[in-house]
């Protein structure tokens, strides 16, 4: 019998994923993988927090616990706790319970259900992501049923925002269209407005009717601070108006694997949370029914433990301080050899990557050349460095730079 | 600190403020969503106070004290668990132990489709994430397809394909003069689809009704589904929940292979390893061959990305743990085989029951159907009755959860359907 889908062809390697595919492959001793986002020690390794190992141990040897269905909207304690990390313990939108939260899987899953809900329920079919985005974002959006357009963001030649740009293209946008903004620590850029150019952005889409759709995937991990990441968000919200927050735990607990995440959508008023909420189910209900319960419980034992819920700031911290120091010794490294070129950015950018401004003829000859893997537009996972694989990317670096073409 | 600088400061916009305060929600025409009619029941079951209350509704097993059951096999697989090195992301497919020792369950042990690398498969999200992704699966590459359901199935079945936007159409299933299968008008249905149509059919334990054909009735299916070139996709969500053996179990799907079919198969473990908030289990294609497979596994994947990029890796672990040692596997094997006989007890002592009542009705369909489930044949009003007075819950189609019932709550049970049915 002939199969119904033997036309098929196989799709294309996941540009992130592809790259430690190939590194994987390579056998160098001095390969160094600069790919994907997922933090690193100093001695390379992958880490689970002590608070989740502890957080884990707990759950492991309470007898009591089952493994029945969560509720479709999730963890109804993770969702409560995961709501005041991004909003704040007394934000008024969770006091006046304004807030409808579902636990999802991760920050992709929290995207897409918010974006189907959008599809089904509001008027405007269009959102915004900034140039560039991750690569995921496009994909998400179409599949739910959106057009995806772009507004300007990243600037090559300053490596910085492209802030004029920015606000140009959103004061074009149809009114009520969706902006796609990145709470923090920009994925792949690591630009980020500051806190004057965020106010500015804020008024913009408030006076064009735009609905804000926050993506925060690195609560924490940018500044060291839970709050200050959080400020761009919060300053939305405490303006009175409506908003979705995608909030993903992979990063800043660990929890990668497990796949802990919240979608929130603030809303005006009480009656229409609840009224959300019991549509939310019905577009996770035909995805995958509910939430898988062990991640989040897991991140709700640690958030609703004052004890636990410090010593995970202590780690958070001591990760976003790793990453800040791998900066600035990068960028030392490079000044120290004279680097033709501005590498200031290396240390303005924030979070885990690093937008280098190498091109993808450079990228192809740092691989070649000296086993630097990294995706080809020039990003750089900061979390991938360590103390004694600075001086070979230094010299990578250097070497792309002065090379003749 | 910040932030009531920037609030309070010269750089706060007032009228933007304002405007925003004073904007209506965006979201002031969304309805109230109806209750699931499944997973309301409990949340209405829990709001009961009675101490006599019974909850034969959601299709979650429990033992003869009524308790929620973690097996054994899979404590002990979590405490190996516990500890490990790290919670790195899968790969967009899943975990690939785990797959390979789930396509055995359905394949069998030592299939030449597995040895010679046909099956395009991955992790999913339990049943529900391995029907959708098939579903998304269907619409993209065989776009002007539909899916036929068995009247009636799992509600869910209906939203799954209909997000998928995949046109539905319904096949005759469940037959209610004889509580049986309604076998012929199947086949007529199986006949008159267009060639090339898709049958949703499950494997084993049909959820609601129990019923499910015997296996010359699945030899004639597999050869009528055959001649008009339809495609078969199984929902195996119990399998070793029905006969108590997961080989027997999968006897349906055999058949269809040996007849030469690409199937499609979604597998759960929330039932037979109760790992049901893990959300664990596999959709599988089977393919002409091992290219084809790579390239239909790929494209699965694409699919996946965009819905949450990989799939969570702690059940995965779990069954791969228990799977790949033959000691757990064993331990496993029995543990289901206990669940099964507690519910195949569980039937004989409800229609044992109600027959000893004196009911008028006859009650042989309780130990002809198989699996979780006993589609009872009340009507919505007999069950709203056995709800108000006697604070059963069940869902409205009369769909019973063997699982619920217990030596400590069958004899109530028995009394109350007989008070509602014994003048019908």
């Amino acid at each position: 019998m002939d199969s119904v889908f033997a036309a098929i062809v196989q799709a294309p390697e996941d540009p992130i994923l592809g790259v430690t595919v190939a590194y994987n492959k390579d056998q160098s001793p001095v390969k160094l993988n600069l790919g994907v986002g997922a933090y690193r020690t100093e001695e390379g390794k992958p880490l689970v927090l002590n608070v989740v190992r502890k957080a884990e141990q707990l759950l492991v040897n309470d007898q009591s616990r089952v493994k029945e269905y969560l509720p479709i909207l999730g963890l109804a304690e993770f969702n409560k706790l995961s709501a005041k990390l991004i909003l704040g313990d007394d934000s008024p939108a969770i006091q006046e319970n304004r807030v409808a939260t579902a636990q999802c899987l991760s920050g992709t899953g929290s995207l897409r259900v918010g974006a189907e809900f959008l599809a089904k329920h509001y008027h405007e079919r269009t959102i915004y992501i900034p140039q560039p985005s991750w690569g995921n974002h496009l994909k998400v959006f179409t599949m739910a049923g959106l057009s995806v357009k772009t507004y300007s963001y990243y600037d090559p030649t300053t490596r910085g925002l492209n802030f004029q740009g920015l606000l140009e293209d959103l004061g074009a946008a149809p009114a009520g269209a969706v902006v796609l903004l990145h709470a923090c620590a920009h994925n792949p850029t690591g630009v980020d407005p500051t806190v004057e150019q965020w106010e500015q952005i804020r008024q913009l889409i408030r006076s064009k009717g735009l609905l804000p759709f926050f993506d925060s995937a690195y609560q924490g991990f940018a500044s060291g601070s839970l709050d200050a990441d959080a400020q761009p968000v919060r300053m939305f919200v405490a303006d009175g108006g409506e908003c979705f927050i995608a909030q993903s735990y992979a990063k800043n607990m660990g929890l990668y694997g497990e796949r802990v995440g919240a979608l929130s959508i603030v809303c005006k008023a009480a009656d229409v949370a609840g009224r959300v909420e019991s549509q939310l189910k019905l577009v996770i209900r035909p995805m995958y029914s509910n939430p898988p319960i062990h991640g989040a419980s897991i991140a709700s034992t640690i958030l609703k433990n004052s004890d636990m819920y410090n010593e995970w700031k202590i780690e958070l911290k001591a990760m976003a301080d790793r990453i800040i120091s791998m900066r600035k010794q990068l960028f030392d490294a490079l000044t120290a050899k004279g680097t033709p070129g501005d590498w200031s950015h290396i240390v303005k950018q924030i979070g885990m990557f690093t937008f280098t401004g190498l091109n993808s003829d450079q990228v192809a000859f740092m691989t070649k050349e000296y086993h630097i893997y990294m995706t080809s537009d020039g990003r750089i996972s900061m979390a991938g460095l360590s103390s004694s694989t600075v001086p070979h990317l230094a010299d990578a670096i250097h070497a792309a730079v002065t090379r003749a073409s | 600190m910040a932030i009531r600088r920037a609030l309070s400061g010269p750089i706060m916009d007032r009228t933007a403020v304002v405007g925003a305060r004073y904007m209506s929600s965006w979201w002031r025409s969304v309805q109230p969503a109806p209750k699931d009619p499944i997973l309301g029941v409990t949340e209405a079951f829990l709001a009961d106070p009675s101490p006599d209350k019974v909850n034969v509704g959601v299709g979650a097993y429990r033992d003869d004290n009524g308790k929620p059951v973690v097996l054994e096999c899979v404590r002990e697989a979590e405490r190996r668990i516990a500890g490990n090195l790290n919670m790195e992301y899968l790969p967009m497919g899943g975990s690939v132990k785990m797959v390979e020792e789930t396509l055995k369950l359905a394949y069998g042990e030592n299939s030449e489709l597995i040895k010679d690398r046909r099956i395009a498969a991955v992790q999913a999200l339990s049943g529900t994430g391995a029907c959708r992704l098939f579903a998304d699966f269907q619409k993209r590459f065989c776009p002007d397809s539909q899916i036929y359901i068995p009247v009636p199935t799992w509600a869910n079945h209906h939203n799954i394909w209909r997000d998928a936007q995949v046109p539905q159409k319904t096949y005759h299933y469940y037959h209610p003069e004889s509580r049986g299968l309604d076998f012929s008008a199947m086949i007529n249905d199986i006949k008159n689809a267009p060639n090339g149509s898709f049958f949703l059919l499950h494997a084993c334990a049909h959820n609601p009704t129990g019923v499910d054909p015997t296996e010359e009735q699945w030899r004639e299916i597999s050869h009528h589904i055959k001649v008009k070139g339809h495609f078969a996709f199984f929902d195996m969500a119990y399998q070793g929940f029905a006969s108590g053996y997961p080989e027997r179990d999968a006897k349906s799907i055999r058949i269809f292979l040996e007849d030469g079919h690409h199937i499609g198969i979604a597998q759960s473990y929330a039932k037979n390893m109760g790992l049901y908030g893990q959300r664990v289990g596999c959709l599988s294609v089977l393919c002409e061959d091992e290219k084809q497979a790579v390239a239909v596994k790929s494209q699965l994947q694409q699919l996946a990305r965009p819905m949450y990029s990989n799939p969570p890796v702690h059940g995965a672990l779990i069954v791969s743990t228990i799977l790949g040692d033959p000691n757990l596997k064993k331990l496993w094997l029995n543990e289901v085989k206990v669940m099964a006989d507690r519910i195949i007890g569980m039937r004989t002592a409800l229609r044992g029951n109600l027959e000893k009542l004196g009911s008028p009705l006859s009650w042989q369909h309780i130990t002809n159907q198989i699996g979780m489930f006993c589609y009872s044949g009340l009507t919505p009003e007999q069950v709203d009755r056995l709800t108000n007075e006697f604070h059963i819950y069940l869902t409205r189609n009369g769909r019973i959860s063997m699982a619920g019932v217990t030596t400590g709550n069958v004899e109530y049970l028995a009394n109350a359907i007989h008070q509602v049915t014994k003048s019908a």
